[in-house]
């Protein structure tokens, strides 16, 4: 038996958090994506040639997406729980027929919808800056649902893990916002010196950005094959550790 | 009499090694109104959190209605509704979408007329569509109950209720208390002030010190009371009590220079007059006397204190 009811509030709950920060969820990440375009796309993109046949325009706007995409994902899931356990709200929850499996659902299965609807805004956008055309539609949806999942689910498990406000930032800051840099997102590898390329395989960012990028242009640093692995794989470990913490109440209960 | 919760060897020790519970046993009978009654620390939250879900025991068990809560925690968890002690309240959502949210949290599929209804008897429908941070402490406190009855639980627990709460509400929050009753919902409060257990309950249990001292009838407790002690200093010391004097029941303290006389207050006679001239014939002169009662707060504070 599942508690439908329960992952139907949980999503509501949380999908109505966006809509009260309408301006905050669409407005910033369409405003901060036009930036880019403009510095990157316009003014620096005019001075560099073509990548791999790909306009430089054109060819960040995969990494412009997954960069978004990354740190919303994290964001949302991890404030979503978090903020209950700060505010102690989460004793409801707790004290609910509502199993740790429903919990993730709802609370993860919303932030997962908001960063894919972001993701779309920002496709949106970026088509009215340069031209876009992708290659293999399916394959990018598949790699848009798989990251806003995992990503989220990650996100959760910073939220559970965070015991305060600096330590709910400390991973997105210092760990992947400089990955999603680091990882190809507005460059190709093969521009780097030969060190750094092999430095640059061990950042999993980089799987993503590179899958994602196949399958605009079919134009990838690693093959499509691995990426989906890799992010596969990312995805069970996610679901690995949350399954723990929930089996042994980590953070939750005493 | 039927138990809806089922208390065994109940042990909790925090992470910290505080131990907050020790080995409690408490059976709690279904439609009852029952007051734990303890100083602050004394594990109440602890208690009501276990069987709530909210924290794990270390060592016992607890089943409502028959079933475990751990194993069958969907079934348990079903039945029981929880008013924390702390106002809990999320900031931005209305008091219409909490409810509905706590309904939907317990698997009960939307039911309007119900909850309307419910805001009404709480004097918090005309507040529907206000922000919970707009309300005042009473208010939210009203909120936290709507939330806890939400689902229809048969089960319901106060922590702390009236923790600052005015003299309105608090008369409220017991016809409402009352009414439940009445409808068969088992209630459990928690409490330290003494004249509420008095009030409001069934039965009232003492704990202390993570442990569960007693759980009686406020009528025996009532009882204990209203009895009246009499402690009678005499001239002579006496080895032992005449026979003409054994129906007062008598109790002769160690040194023989005391007799204690235990009386009922409530009762039309209390008999000291007769107990009087009884000794004046049996040839005992008086020297003092003395008379106490014991009231719940002093059965409560020796309790509490000698453990």
């Amino acid at each position: 038996m599942i508690n439908y009811q329960a992952i139907r509030v949980i999503y509501k709950y949380e999908m109505l958090r966006a809509w009260n920060t309408l301006l905050q969820t669409i407005a910033s990440p369409v405003i901060s994506t036009s930036l880019y375009f403009v510095v990157f796309g316009a003014a620096i993109g005019s001075r560099i040639e073509q990548i791999e046949g790909v306009p430089y325009g054109v060819f960040i706007v995969p990494g412009l997406v997954m960069l978004s995409l990354l740190t919303q994902s994290i964001a949302n899931a991890s404030f979503g729980i978090f903020f209950p356990k700060f505010t102690g709200t989460i004793y409801e929850v707790m004290s609910a027929p509502i199993s740790f499996f429903e919990i993730v659902v709802g609370y993860v299965g919303a932030a997962a919808t908001k960063s894919l609807v972001l993701g779309v805004i920002i496709l949106i956008t970026a088509n009215l800056f340069v031209d876009l055309n992708i290659a293999h539609p399916f394959v990018m949806a598949l790699f848009l649902v798989l990251t806003c999942v995992s990503f989220a689910l990650f996100g959760f498990i910073i939220g559970l893990w965070a015991t305060n406000f600096e330590k709910l930032q400390l991973i997105p800051m210092l760990v992947i916002t400089p990955l999603v840099f680091l990882g190809g997102s507005f460059y190709s590898v093969s521009m780097l010196p030969p060190a750094w390329q092999t430095i640059t395989l061990f950042n999993p960012v980089l799987y993503l950005i590179s899958g994602f990028r196949w399958s605009f242009f079919e134009v990838a640093d690693v093959s499509v094959g691995v990426s989906l692995a890799m992010i596969c794989m990312f995805l069970l470990a996610c679901l690995a550790l949350v399954w723990w913490m929930f089996k042994t109440g980590y953070r939750l209960k005493q | 009499m039927k138990n809806i919760v089922h208390i065994e060897a109940l042990s909790k020790t925090y992470d910290s090694g505080h131990q907050a519970l020790s080995r409690v046993d408490l059976d709690i009978h279904q439609g009852e109104i029952l007051a734990l009654l303890g100083p602050n620390g004394a594990g109440k939250t602890t208690l009501i959190s276990i069987i709530c879900g909210i924290v794990s025991a270390s060592t016992g068990t607890v089943s409502v209605a028959g079933h475990d809560n751990v194993r069958d925690y969907r079934k348990t968890r079903d039945l029981i509704g929880l008013v924390p002690q702390e106002l809990t309240l999320g900031a931005f959502d209305t008091v219409w979408n909490t409810v509905n949210f706590s309904r939907g949290l317990f698997g009960k599929p939307p039911d309007t007329a119900y909850l309307e209804q419910l805001l009404k008897d709480l004097s918090l429908w005309d507040k529907r569509d206000s922000e919970l941070r707009e309300l005042s402490g009473g208010m939210k406190r009203r909120v936290l109950i709507a939330k806890a009855l939400s689902h229809e639980p048969r089960v319901l627990f106060l922590d702390e209720p009236t923790a600052g709460v005015d003299v309105e509400l608090r008369q409220d929050m017991w016809k409402m208390v009352r009414k439940l009753n009445d409808s068969g919902v088992t209630i459990i409060l928690t409490t330290h002030y003494i004249e509420e257990a008095e009030e409001i309950a069934d039965r009232v249990g003492i704990i202390s010190q993570g442990k569960l001292l007693l759980v009686e009838d406020k009528q025996n407790l009532m009882q204990k009371l209203g009895k009246k002690q009499l402690l009678i200093e005499l001239r002579e010391m006496v080895e032992a009590i005449p026979a003409a004097l054994a129906e007062y029941n008598l109790e002769i303290s160690r040194d023989g220079g005391h007799l204690v006389y235990t009386y009922d207050t409530q009762s039309e006679r209390t008999g000291i007059t007769s107990l009087l001239q009884d000794l004046n014939d049996n040839g005992m002169s008086l020297k003092d006397l003395k008379s106490s009662q014991s009231s719940l707060e002093e059965i409560f504070v020796n309790l509490v204190s000698t453990k």
